[in-house]
């Protein structure tokens, strides 16, 4: 049985349709990256997942319950771990406070996390107004890793990052993924993202238009998902009626 | 040698005002909510402290220990049936929900216990006092008033600075759609710091009751003072609500000194108007800007 199953989801902004009948699923351990251009439906996909914005359409199954009516709160009860795009953090608390504000039972503890991301360790009294893009970066991931979450959704978690923070990152984020960890990474670097994750998918226009194993598919096929150039040789489209 | 009586007097009516105001400022740093009902919730407090009493033959002091979780409850509930939906419709909707709040409660006490005035008897503690001097003497009552608010300022905020809820508070004031997705149930926070400040309310409006004869029509008046301390003191910071109260508790009593007793609550607004015209964001606001 899947962990996290998404059934023909539909989003909307208003009279924006940002997610257009997205399925896909993911099983417990798996590692996906998402792909695709700005505006693309990606970030809206992923707080859709988290509860952050009601769907208009389709089913959320996580575990073994249809989530969609559950506020965010109770999801991450559950075991859903978002780490949203632009981190929001909350300013006025310091590090550790933004860490263990969100505790729940479970491996990952304050100290846990201080030692997968070395950098935190000095700043654990700052406010988080203060810190660095990679510093709030990192504060945002291990505030979400604190939720012990069964399923971890990292939006563009190097968006802004110097190079060298970004090594860092993604070096902690190896070894959350060695720990077992199931993983929807969306990430613009679309060598580091395959290079991460054993899936890739590609969003386009609000669709999920191809979807493989990282090893198999080429940089090639991606790129032409990712501009939309529909050459790809594993084409998923909407995925209506390929149940 | 008055005029230190007067600032001593100052100081210990400001601790009143400072517990009058901590419900005020938890309320509006939580959830941006300014309770316009706070005083009115006051005074209802009161007014069920004074009918427990009554009727119980209890010392206002027992009747606490009824009326402080009956408060406490009243404002989770309160939470959830009014304000949470309120919060839903901008940034007037609450404003207006707590003065109708305030309207019907005023009506509703003027028209049980009509506009004659009560009072509470603190037995004892109300005729104790020290001698210092001659002219210094300090009450009994005062004193404990003032004891029992730095005791529940800094309870609250030891609870906002080091526990799981103060922290789920802060966050939630930061940001309550990020505090729900940590794992955060934001209505229930909003509730809690609702129930908390209705308690606080309470043991303000009972003191009150205490120090000085009351009637139905005081709510706004106690909204008043309370909203000039927090204003004098700053948003933000427990510790300057205190501090806030004790000036506008300083500048009443030491205005009333210098100009007659008529004077005492002008002087107080003064004190006011002159923070807000050069340092509107209170003596002592929490210095870090968001961002
Ligand atoms: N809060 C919002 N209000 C209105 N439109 C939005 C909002 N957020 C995103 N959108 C629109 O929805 C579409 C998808 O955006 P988003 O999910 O952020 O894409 P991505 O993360 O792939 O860049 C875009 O057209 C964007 O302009
Ligand atoms: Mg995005």
């Amino acid at each position: 049985m899947s962990l996290l199953e998404v059934r023909d989801l539909e989003v909307r902004h208003g009279l924006l349709q940002a997610v257009r009948g997205v399925s896909f699923a993911l099983e417990e351990g798996d590692t996906l990256a998402l792909v695709g251009a700005n505006g693309a439906g990606k970030s809206t996909l992923l707080r859709a997942i988290a509860g952050g914005h009601r769907p208009s359409r389709g089913q959320i199954v996580f575990g073994d319950r249809d989530i969609i009516r559950l506020p965010a709160y109770k999801r991450v009860a559950l075991g859903m771990g978002l780490v949203p795009e632009g981190r929001h953090l909350f300013p006025s608390l310091t590090v550790e406070e933004n860490l263990v504000v969100a505790e729940r039972p479970g491996y990952w503890t304050l100290d846990g996390v201080l030692e997968a991301f070395p950098m935190l360790a000095p700043r654990r009294k700052s406010r988080a107004a203060v810190l660095s893009g990679g510093e709030r970066q990192a504060t945002a991931i291990g505030r979400a890793l604190m939720t012990n979450p069964r399923l971890l959704l990292l939006d563009e978690v190097s968006l802004g990052l110097a190079p060298v923070a970004v090594e860092d990152l993604y070096r902690s984020l190896r070894t959350v993924i060695e720990r077992g960890a199931t993983v929807l990474l969306v990430e613009q670097d679309l060598g580091r993202a395959m290079a991460l994750c054993q899936r890739v998918a590609c969003m386009l226009e609000g669709r999920l238009v191809l979807e493989g194993h990282s090893g198999e598919l080429t940089r090639e096929q991606v790129t032409e998902a990712y501009f939309g150039l529909r050459r790809a040789g594993i084409e998923v489209g909407s995925r209506e009626g390929s149940q | 040698m008055t005029w230190i009586d007067a600032v001593i007097q100052g100081i210990l009516l400001g601790g009143l005002y400072a517990l009058f105001a901590c419900g005020l400022s938890l309320m509006f740093g939580v959830m941006r909510i300014i309770n316009l009902a706070h005083g009115d919730l006051a005074l209802l407090a009161t007014f069920m402290v004074l009918v427990i009493s009554q009727h119980l033959g209890l010392s206002p002091f027992a009747a606490l220990v009824i009326v402080l979780p009956g408060a406490a409850v009243v404002g989770y509930a309160l939470q959830y049936a009014m304000f949470n939906p309120s919060l839903r419709g901008g940034e007037l909707s609450p404003l207006l929900a707590t003065f109708g709040l305030s309207v019907v409660i005023g009506n509703m006490l003027l028209e049980v216990f009509s506009p004659d005035t009560h009072s509470l008897s603190a037995g004892a503690l109300t005729t104790a006092s020290w001698h210092i001097t001659s002219q210094i003497s300090i009450s009994a009552l005062s004193a404990v008033i003032f004891g029992a608010a730095v005791l529940v300022l800094g309870g609250l905020q030891l609870l906002l600075s080091y526990t799981q809820l103060g922290r789920a508070m802060r966050a939630t004031a930061d940001d309550a759609r990020t505090a729900e997705l940590v794992g955060i149930n934001a209505k229930r926070v909003y509730a809690i710091a609702t129930a908390i400040a209705l308690a606080t309310a309470a043991l303000a409006g009972t003191f009150f009751g205490m120090r000085s004869s009351f009637d139905p029509t005081l709510g706004p008046s106690q909204l008043i003072f309370a909203f000039e301390a927090v204003v004098i003191g700053g948003l933000g910071s427990l510790w300057g609500t205190l501090v806030g109260g004790i000036l506008l508790g300083v500048a009443q009593t030491v205005g009333a000194q210098a100009f007659g007793a008529e004077w005492a609550i002008v002087s107080g607004n003064v004190l006011f108007l002159l923070v807000l015209a050069f340092r509107s964001q209170g003596i002592f606001a929490a210095r870090e800007a968001h961002q």
